[in-house]
């Protein structure tokens, strides 16, 4: 006999449950999908992950989600222009997918038809009882884009993969399949306006020496929730590099789930946090070296203003034969307010014997110094306090280099500081 | 242009006092030495004229063309012609050199009322400016002084202040780190700002640099104290002599 009282459930907790009942004949899948959904519902019934759950700790979803917003079909969202110049953009509007353009090398498809037909159901898996983002998007997931770059293709566009939300809920599922010898720019735009709660999970496969560039560029309003997932696994030699740029929302939890898989593999993730006004944004990474010679970078800078949080958590694990492993992990946090806050945590569990692995974490102010010296040559301080905040953060934007790509993420970041600094 | 009377500062944070009953007056037009042995205040003076907070003032007044600037941040004082060459210049990573440039020159010419430099002005301007201090163009491209050698950095200095065109330059030990061809070039571009309207005040070590840039005055500096004023030639003796005869004399 089961002696452990029934929790009682949260107000969102209680929303989402019963939001499953009502949605569950709308949801598309077949019989297999239906399965994973309601495995995934159960998972929410047991409760939303508090900080006494590891993974959890800074950001204690069941006491942060105070509310969940009903569906709201009649909600109005328009796409936006693409972040990068000439990029064949897919949109996905309030959850729902358009239709696919054609480009050479490349399928296109909308995910709500493959979780009709079931052959999207075997991704369906979440990473463990843990992971409430995965179960959340399991069990509503409706639509999105699966994208299947083929062997050897050099995509010269890039593709933006833009998830526009105007209330309401939306969840929606990115899978991205990248053949051997591929290269490809792909940007993942998370925006919209108003109180909504969006879930995505972004998946990438990337073959053996295959070569992506992925941009995550979250700039959702501030009353927003954003639950977020990007998995990855890495072929032999292949060379992922991650961007993620938080620029709103209320609620965020950005996962990164990284697997070096095949020997040479290489993992750069780049992150800029920009917080403000009472925001929760949280960055958690999990890496995995599952085989020898495989390196990976990781560099996440932060400004915290007003009564913004912050957290970072950064785990890499080093497995028992992954020797040779090189991985580096760096979070700064530059706090502009006293009433800010930031947190990382960084885990390195290794295995293996002869690995170089380190990292360092800084929350620190305005360096005074810097600050006399613009200030020595005539530039007021608040201009030059601007000037300095930028440079931290465009220190990490630059080692992107590609003009095309540095150029247009600069100015999201001036017209955040427009709007925030 | 300058009058420093009976100034006593000291550390902010400490309560030292560093400064104790300075008198200097620099007329316009002049070049004048600053010397002095280590620790007497040379830098510390260089940083009060220049605002830098760390330091208080506690008696006494710096008068800028009759003009009180103790209250003034450091951002004001530039704007109104002060300018000081540091001795350890500052590296500021990701802060691209030109930027830095054109950002520091139109915030002094906004703060003077003067329209904003036009691109193609402000490139002309800078690209003739490192040429006269035989700089390479693309290295103002990096981030500020970040990569750059002693030598480079105290010739971005002097890039700056022919960019700014101060009034009242202040030169904190600018000949150390340089070999003797840079030391010539800095000079060079030092004496080629004389003129009758601007003061220059050159704080050193060593007589070394006064070759380079003759003085029309040098005062020595000792236990935050002017304690004696002469021409150049009272460089030359220091030279010969060292320190200790005029600290002596004065005590």
């Amino acid at each position: 006999m089961n002696m452990r009282a029934e929790i009682q459930r949260t107000p969102a907790e209680a929303a989402i449950v019963d939001a499953f009942g009502e949605r569950l004949s709308l949801l598309p899948g077949d019989g297999a999908v239906m399965v994973k959904r309601d495995d995934a519902i159960e998972q929410i019934k047991a409760g939303l992950p508090t900080r006494r759950v590891e993974s959890w700790h800074y950001t204690d979803l069941r006491r942060l989600l105070a509310s969940v917003p009903a569906f709201d079909a009649s909600a109005e969202a328009k796409p936006i222009a693409a972040l990068l110049e000439g990029s064949t953009l897919l949109s996905i509007v309030n959850g729902v997918s358009a239709a696919t353009p054609s480009v050479d090398g490349v399928t296109f498809q909308r995910l709500g038809d493959k979780l009709v037909d079931g052959s999207y159901a075997p991704a369906l898996v979440t990473y463990g009882s843990d992971d409430a983002v995965g179960a959340l998007n399991t069990a509503f997931v409706a639509d999105g884009y699966f994208v299947d770059i083929e062997a050897g293709t050099q995509l010269e566009k890039p593709i933006e993969l833009q998830n526009v939300q105007a209330g309401g809920q939306s969840h929606v599922r990115l899978p991205v399949r990248v053949g051997a010898g591929a290269k490809a720019t792909i940007v993942e735009r998370q925006t919209g306006e108003g109180a909504g709660l969006a879930s995505s999970v972004s998946q990438l496969l990337l073959g053996d020496d295959a070569e992506v560039l992925w941009l995550i560029v979250q700039d959702q309003p501030e009353t927003a929730t954003h639950l977020a997932q990007f998995k990855a696994e890495l072929g032999k030699n292949a060379k992922l590099t991650l961007f993620v740029m938080n620029a709103g929302g209320k609620l965020v939890r950005q996962e990164v789930i990284v697997k070096a898989a095949g020997e040479g593999a290489d993992f750069k993730l780049r992150g800029v946090n920009l917080l403000s006004g009472e925001s929760h944004v949280d960055v958690t990474m999990v890496l995995d070296h599952t085989v020898p010679h495989t390196s990976s970078t990781e560099v996440v800078r932060n400004v915290v203003t007003g009564r913004a949080k912050g957290v970072f958590q950064g785990r890499i694990n080093v497995h028992q034969i992954a020797q040779k492993t090189d991985a580096r992990m760096a979070c700064n946090t530059l706090l502009l307010s006293d009433d800010g806050e930031f947190s990382t945590k960084p885990e390195l569990e290794i295995f293996a014997d002869d690995v170089a692995c380190g990292h360092g974490a800084t929350v620190t102010e305005i360096d005074r110094n810097h600050l006399f010296y613009l200030m020595a040559r005539g530039v007021d301080e608040k201009t030059a306090r601007g000037l300095l905040v930028r440079a931290f953060l465009a220190e990490v934007i630059e080692e992107l280099e590609d003009e095309t790509v540095v150029e247009p993420l600069e100015e999201l970041l001036s017209n955040w500081f427009a709007t925030h600094g | 242009m300058l009058e420093i009377k009976n100034l006593h500062a000291r550390i902010a944070e400490s309560g030292t006092e560093i400064i104790r009953g300075l008198n200097l007056t620099v007329k316009a037009g002049e070049v004048a030495a600053i010397m002095g042995p280590n620790g007497s205040g040379k830098s510390t003076l260089s940083y009060i004229l220049a605002g830098r907070d760390d330091y208080e003032v506690t008696e006494g007044d710096i008068l800028y063309n009759g003009e009180s600037i103790l209250e003034m941040d450091p951002a004001e004082r530039a704007a109104k012609g002060l300018f000081l060459a540091f001795q350890y210049p500052m590296e500021i990573p990701g802060v691209a050199t030109m930027e830095f440039l054109k950002v520091a020159m139109n915030s002094q010419r906004k703060a003077r009322g003067e329209e904003p430099l036009k691109v193609p002005d402000f490139i002309k301007r800078v690209k003739e400016a490192a040429g006269t201090l035989e700089m390479d163009f693309n290295m103002l491209k990096r981030p500020v002084n970040v990569g750059f050698s002693g030598g480079e950095k105290k010739r971005a200095e002097i890039l700056q202040m022919k960019l700014l065109e101060p009034k009242l330059c202040v030169l904190d030990e600018t000949d150390s780190g340089l070999d003797i061809d840079a030391l010539k070039i800095v000079s060079d571009g030092v004496n080629a700002l004389r003129s009758p309207d601007r003061a220059i005040i050159v704080i050193t070590h060593y007589q070394r640099l006064l070759d380079h840039i003759v003085p029309d005055t040098v005062h020595v500096l000792y236990k935050g104290q002017v304690i004696k004023s002469g021409d150049k030639s009272l460089a030359l003796e220091l030279e010969e002599n060292g320190y200790a005869g005029i600290i002596e004399e004065a005590a």
